[in-house]
């Protein structure tokens, strides 16, 4: 008797990742992502204007409000290079983390329609808003060349923080995701919780402004050590805090597997309480 | 010998519902409960009424035991009321939902259709919904892209394809939806009445799209409420009722338990005591029954074989001209016609004290597909006297196979109609010499030719 493709019964495992089913899906993300880059810009006028006017605006107001009225000191660089370099980061993080956190319930439809693997809708979350990054660098480039600042070869360590950025708003929308499709006022929570993770990262302010007492607790804080890592890797800071980012990496692991079984173990609910 | 493509064991679906009242949606409410919950156990100790002894739970089984086995090339319909658990199972098959008990075996890849239009974006143009739609269905870019112009012409949206969709007419949208769909090549189909929308050409397209996939030796699951829909396209069907499975096996004696399960009418209807039959002074009604052809009692008629229906009464007082007629209508109580008693040896004879069976026989390729009801009567002539009118009596279902002579002839659509006699149609050719020039000069013009010569 030939074996089945697949079985369905009640599934009692306490983790179950279905790898080959996301291989198998794997250009469904493809489309995903595809669907909501092209959805974002149909019918705008700015279209990619958006992606450069959030961090430039946000950029001109922190130089004024932090930079200039409360004075806060930029590690000896011009404030609003120090400001951008961490708003290109920040504003693809709190912008991935706000589109995740809501995916499955934005795709109602989907989830009591179709089979696929659910996990596809936070990744394809946390994917799309790459592409900002594009056009938000070329401004950064522009004002690199305005202060006469040159990049160096850590340059290319960028791709590593960026994945680290990536990591962590999956990780937490993995979470939030999952609560929101039961509990829909977690929506609700997200744009405050950005509000104040911007506050717990050292985006508006150096690292060396937080106290030495409470480094450890900081940096407990993945975002911390991206923003270091861009810093870092755009402007050539002297010595990174490594220490600062090895936590924030190994926080970023631990959030995630623990994200990926709350997940999966809400998945298979997700039909029915939707 | 076929494999086997799906087999279901004992599965069971619960739903926890909770009552009205006690639902929490929102962490705020939870938590709100939760300390009102406390509150009241500090403030109010045993001998509180207010939450002992009341289940805040109700539970209920969509699906309960169900177990069936189909085979790789099947064409299986599943029917029931609304609320028999269909939906439910086509979901846990279609991996959407989980049994909380039981298990089934999948043999191939499933493609389910429980929605047309699953993931369309009014924005997006028609070109980018067949992608992303076909992507979602489970088909590669690849695969989309080969089949892409396929799909358009089914849909006959080609000059359309690349507006954004919110600007289709319905009728646009909804064939654009089934074009990507039935362009779906799994190895086992689950179809959710998809066939319900459109227009009765649309509807054309997809029962034979449905009927090519079947012949292609795919296994199909289809559950419909349209009952020719099921005889036409299933060899076997599933009839579930309140989550479990109450019959199978082939369509028609399905769909005829359902039909009569549902309606507590059957071919047959008898009254065994005289003092209970149904009638007046002078005649009393003992029986209506519906046979086929060959004499048995049927509750399912070949469109094109006659049917005849009789009524058994009493006549108890004698001297009465009597007029039996029997009313056929439809699902919808419309009347197809009535038939009248014209039998020579009875017409207008005064009718001695006795039992009678007055049967009726009605030509096959008249009726039309569908469940035909059966209401008997009988009045007195001069005066008339109403004896009995009792309509919603019998019922049977009118079928029609594939295969065979009937008003029909090679058309797969709808044919709608309380009646759907087979009629006779010539055609007259008249050779037209005229024409005929006329259509070899146009022909000519296209085609650059040696001069021709001149007649």
């Amino acid at each position: 008797m030939k074996a089945p493709s697949h079985v369905i019964q009640p599934d009692t495992s306490l983790f179950h990742l279905d790898l080959p089913a996301l291989w198998h899906y794997r250009e469904l993300l493809y489309f995903l992502v595809w669907r909501d880059i092209k959805v974002r810009y149909k019918q705008t006028v700015l279209g990619v204007g958006w992606a450069i006017i959030q961090p430039l605006m946000m950029m001109v107001v922190f130089t004024l409000v932090f930079g200039r009225f409360a004075k806060i000191p930029s590690d000896g660089l011009p404030y609003p290079i120090f400001a951008f370099a961490a708003l290109l980061p920040w504003t693809y993080f709190s912008e991935a983390l706000s589109r995740a956190s809501i995916s499955v319930v934005n795709e109602t439809n989907l989830v009591q329609k179709i089979y696929f693997p659910r996990l596809l809708l936070p990744i394809s979350g946390v994917v799309t808003p790459l592409v900002d990054f594009v056009p938000a660098f070329g401004v950064f480039l522009v004002m690199m060349i305005w202060y006469g600042m040159l990049p160096s070869w850590s340059v290319f360590a960028l791709p590593i923080f960026v994945l680290i950025a990536l990591l962590t708003a999956l990780s937490v929308s993995l979470w939030l995701s999952a609560l929101n499709v039961k509990y829909r006022d977690v929506k609700h929570t997200i744009p405050f919780l950005v509000q104040l993770w911007l506050y717990a990262s050292p985006v508006v302010y150096p690292i060396s402004l937080v106290p030495q007492e409470w480094r450890v607790l900081y940096s407990l804080n993945p975002m911390a050590g991206v923003v270091e890592g861009f810093r870092w890797a755009l402007l050539n800071k002297e010595s990174p805090d490594f220490a600062v980012m090895a936590v924030s990496a190994s926080v970023v692991v631990a959030l995630l597997v623990g994200g990926l079984v709350f997940f999966n173990r809400m998945e298979q609910t997700f039909a029915d309480v939707i | 010998m076929s494999d086997l493509a799906i087999r279901v064991e004992e599965l069971s679906k619960r739903y926890t519902i909770r009552l009205p009242g006690s639902q929490h949606d929102t962490l705020r409410d939870t938590l709100a409960d939760l300390g009102s919950r406390l509150f009241k156990r500090t403030w109010q100790p045993s001998g509180s009424t207010s939450e002992r002894g009341h289940s805040k739970f109700d539970q209920f089984w969509a699906l309960k035991d169900v177990s069936f086995e189909i085979k790789q090339g099947e064409v299986v319909g599943i029917i029931g009321r609304n609320g028999a658990g269909k939906s439910t199972l086509l979901k846990i098959l279609s991996r959407i939902t989980m049994p909380t008990e039981g298990r089934a075996e999948i043999h191939g890849r499933v493609g389910s259709l429980l929605e047309v239009g699953t993931g369309f974006h009014p924005d997006l143009t028609g070109r980018e919904n067949i992608y992303f739609n076909g992507a979602i269905l489970g088909m590669k870019g690849a695969e989309i892209s080969r089949k892409f112009d396929e799909i358009v012409s089914f849909a006959e949206i080609d000059k359309f394809v690349d507006m954004p969709v919110k600007r289709y007419s319905s009728g646009m949208y909804v064939r654009l939806a089934f074009a990507v769909a039935a362009h779906l090549e799994p190895e086992i189909l689950i179809v959710d009445e998809v066939l319900a929308v459109g227009d009765g050409l649309f509807q054309k397209k997809c029962l034979s799209k449905m009927q090519d996939v079947g012949q292609q030796g795919r296994t199909v699951l289809f559950v419909s409420h349209s009952m020719p829909a099921i005889t036409r396209l299933c060899e076997h069907a599933i009839l579930l009722d309140s989550g479990t499975v109450v019959k199978k096996g082939p369509s028609h004696d399905v769909v005829s338990t359902y039909l009569t399960a549902g309606l507590g009418t059957t071919a047959i209807r008898e009254w065994t005591d005289p003092a209970r039959a149904p009638g007046g002074e002078i005649a009393r009604l003992r029986a209506v029954r519906v046979r086929e052809q060959g004499g048995r009692i049927a509750d399912t008629i070949d469109i094109r074989e006659p049917v005849s229906v009789e009524m058994e009464y009493d006549v108890l007082k004698p001297g009465y001209m009597l007029m039996p007629y029997f009313q056929f209508y439809n699902e919808e109580g419309v009347v197809a016609f009535s038939a009248h008693d014209l039998d020579p040896n009875w017409r207008r004879r005064p009718r001695p004290v006795g039992r009678y069976v007055s049967r009726v026989q009605v030509p096959g390729n008249l009726l039309s597909e569908g469940t035909m009801f059966v209401g008997a009567c009988l009045d007195t002539i001069d005066p008339v006297i109403v004896q009995f009118y009792l309509l919603d009596l019998v019922a049977f279902q009118v079928i029609e196979k594939q295969h065979g002579e009937s008003a029909r002839g090679d058309y797969a659509g709808k044919m709608g109609g309380i009646v759907r006699p087979l009629l006779n149609w010539t055609t007259q050719f008249i050779p037209d010499s005229h024409l005929e020039t006329d259509a070899s000069r146009a022909q000519a013009d296209a085609e650059p030719q040696a001069p021709s010569v001149r007649s």
